[in-house]
Formats: structure tokens, C-alpha cells, sequence
């Protein structure tokens, strides 16, 4: 049984904790709302750019010289994975479900004798998979202390992936984020950037009318697929903010909900223990008493 | 059915506007162009330059610095890289 100061003493600690787990919650609350409407805004511009690419691509996709972007280098020997996570712990199963979904990707691709490369966007992600993947893993990008990410830190990923493309160092790319749908929910998702993938979005009616372009088509495509992945990472990162958010916000409810049972477990057990012993105390009093 | 078109401006982070026009007037790669509601389908790519919107007799107009645009008959959609904050000012 552990002494009365002991039991004070892990209270105390326990409400230490308790206290800085509800701020956590209270904090990402608030954080969580702004992401939220960020992802949000985001959504029109990134479903948009999809439905002009594939009216585009459904009529360039089959002829001859078809951007590499769209078509593929036509080898699939060598993929890139993008990992987008968070640069911080304490959201729960957001960092790891993440990962554990690029893990199995990988996995998957070896076993099909594929060359995986991997580039972490996001510490946690880098610091979960360089024990498994030393070799394969990248020079890792880290926005920490950067207070949003935005379109030029997108921009500059796109960049350098487009720039790794044009060498030849990968054919397939793949990006892996975890797409918010509520505060209790979020996906890890796996979207494959390059070649780039069509929807079937639904062509808009024209009346019959063709469309003109200006400049020529192919030229437009050129120019639009570049920029769909600048904006596919960016709305990857804007989902990922909003989800971490919410992945803290309930994993620190949890905790705080868990402390305060513990709280009271402790409590219950020191009223014992201090019970016990002024008990113990009188009846040695008394007992001394009645020997006089 | 009013003789306006719908114009929706959209920015990486946030759609900017969404409403019904008179008129847009769009800085093309290969020259500005005016479109009226019924405009024939037009892909264009957006060179940097000024997007006048035109609504009631009022001009608005927008910095862009590249983009597309996507013209069909009922309206417009402008996919714009970065646009500056809107100039709203009156014309007679």
C-alpha cells in the first residue's frame, strides 16, 4: 500500500496532466476550426481543376504524345511516395495511420519487385518509417514552426517532384494524407499524382457547341498538369491540417476524460488508506488505555 | 431567367467570388477577350494581367498572375494562380 504522501503526490501529478491535456483540446478546438474552413475554401478550386482535366484529357489521353504527366513514362518499375503527416505528436492514430497505409503500399511494391523511394513530408512521418526504410527515404520536408502551410510551400514540393520526374528518377507518384471528414473521422487516402489519375467527372452541357481552345489543347495540358499537383498537395495539406486537428481535439478529450477517472480512483483510495490509519491510530490509543 | 452569366473566381485557398454578371472581360494568353452570357465554350489560359468584371454598371476589376479559364454558355470559371486584392470602384 502506498503511503498517504505518495498517493497525494500522484493526484497532483495526475492533475498536472489533466490540466495540460485540456488545454491541448481546448487549443486544437479552436485550431480545428480554422483548418476546417481552409480545407473547405480549398475544395472548389482543387474539384474544378479535376473537371477541366479530364474534359481536356478525355480527348488528348489516346493519341500519340500525350504529356508524360498524363500517360506515364510507360514503366511502372520505380515509385515515389509522398507521405504527408503532421511535425507533431499527441493526435492520436493520425500520424500512424498514415503511415501504416504508405507501409503497406510499400510493402506491396516490393513484393512486386518494384523500387520504392519515399520523401516524408512532415517529421512524424520521417521519424515513424526511417526505422523500417532507411534506404528508401529521401532527404525529409519539414514545415515546422511554419504557422500554416499554403500554396507556395505546395508549390515547392510540386516543384521539386516535377524536377525529379524530368530525370527519370521515378514513373509512378503516389501521395499519401489523410483526408478530413469529421472531427471523429479521419481517412488516410492514397492518391496517385503522376501519371495523373481522370475522374469521370460529368461533362458540362454545351449545347452542342465544341469547345475552342486557345492556346491549342496540348499546350493547356501541358500547363494545367503541373499545376493540378501543386494544388492536389496543397489540398492534401489543408485536409491533413483539419484532420490532425481533430484527430488531437478527441484523443486529448480522451485523455482528459481518462485522467479525471483516475483522478477519482486515487482519491477514493486515499480517503482509505487515511481512514485506515487514524482508525488504526485509536484503536492502539484505546487498546493502551485499557491496559493501564 | 436573367441575361447575366454565372462568374466564379477561385483561388488555390478559397473560392473569391461566386455570383452573377453582366460581363467579364479575361486577360487571355493570346489576347484579352470579353464574354457576354451565351458565350461558345472556351478553354483559355490567363496571362497575368486585369479581369474587369462588369455588373450593373459597375467595374470591378482583379490582378491576376496566371490561370485558366473555363467558358461555357452559362458562365464562367476562372482557376487563377494568385489574385490581388479586388480594386472595387465605380465608372461614369
Amino acid at each position: 500500500m502506498a503511503s498517504l504522501k505518495e498517493l497525494r503526490n500522484r493526484i497532483a501529478s495526475v492533475q498536472a496532466t489533466q490540466k495540460i491535456t485540456r488545454a491541448m483540446q481546448m487549443v486544437a478546438a479552436s485550431k480545428l476550426r480554422r483548418a476546417q474552413d481552409a480545407a473547405e475554401a480549398a475544395r472548389p478550386y482543387a474539384d474544378r481543376m479535376s473537371a477541366v482535366l479530364a474534359n481536356l484529357a478525355a480527348g488528348v489521353a489516346d493519341q500519340e504524345g500525350a504529356p508524360r504527366l498524363l500517360a506515364g513514362t510507360g514503366s511502372e518499375q520505380t515509385h515515389l511516395l509522398i507521405v504527408a503527416t503532421a511535425e507533431r505528436g499527441l493526435c492520436g492514430g493520425f500520424n500512424a495511420s498514415i503511415a501504416r497505409m504508405a507501409r503497406e503500399q510499400a510493402e506491396a511494391l516490393k513484393a512486386q519487385g518494384k523500387t520504392v523511394k519515399i520523401l516524408c513530408v512532415g517529421r512524424k512521418g520521417y521519424d515513424i518509417l526511417k526505422r523500417n526504410y532507411a534506404d528508401e527515404l529521401l532527404a525529409p520536408v519539414s514545415y515546422q514552426g511554419l504557422k500554416s502551410v499554403g500554396f507556395n510551400e505546395a508549390q515547392s514540393i510540386a516543384t521539386q517532384v516535377l524536377e525529379d520526374f524530368e530525370t527519370g528518377a521515378f514513373d509512378v507518384c503516389t501521395l499519401f494524407y489523410s483526408a478530413y471528414q469529421s472531427v471523429i473521422s479521419q481517412v488516410p487516402t492514397a492518391l496517385q499524382l503522376i501519371p495523373a489519375q481522370i475522374e469521370d467527372a460529368e461533362t458540362p452541357e454545351l449545347g452542342g457547341a465544341a469547345y475552342d481552345y486557345e492556346p491549342e489543347e496540348t499546350e493547356i495540358l501541358d500547363a494545367l498538369l503541373p499545376r493540378n499537383i501543386s494544388v492536389q498537395i496543397l489540398r492534401a495539406f489543408l485536409e491533413n491540417a483539419a484532420s490532425e486537428q481533430g484527430a488531437r481535439m478527441s484523443a486529448m478529450d480522451n485523455a482528459t476524460r481518462n485522467a479525471g477517472e483516475m483522478i477519482d480512483s486515487l482519491t477514493i483510495t486515499y480517503n482509505r488508506s487515511r481512514q485506515a490509519q487514524i482508525t488504526k491510530e485509536l484503536i492502539e490509543i484505546i487498546s493502551g488505555a485499557e491496559a493501564l | 431567367m436573367d441575361d447575366k452569366l454565372q462568374f466564379d473566381l477561385v483561388s488555390p485557398e478559397r473560392l473569391v467570388i461566386s455570383e452573377r454578371v453582366d460581363s467579364v472581360t479575361i486577360p487571355g494568353v493570346e489576347g484579352d477577350f470579353g464574354v457576354l452570357p451565351n458565350h461558345s465554350p472556351v478553354m483559355a489560359m490567363i496571362r497575368e494581367g486585369e479581369l474587369i468584371v462588369e455588373n450593373d454598371g459597375t467595374q470591378r476589376s482583379f490582378a491576376l498572375s496566371g490561370g485558366f479559364a473555363d467558358v461555357t454558355p452559362e458562365g464562367v470559371t476562372v482557376l487563377a494562380e494568385a489574385i490581388s486584392t479586388p480594386d472595387v470602384g465605380s465608372t461614369d
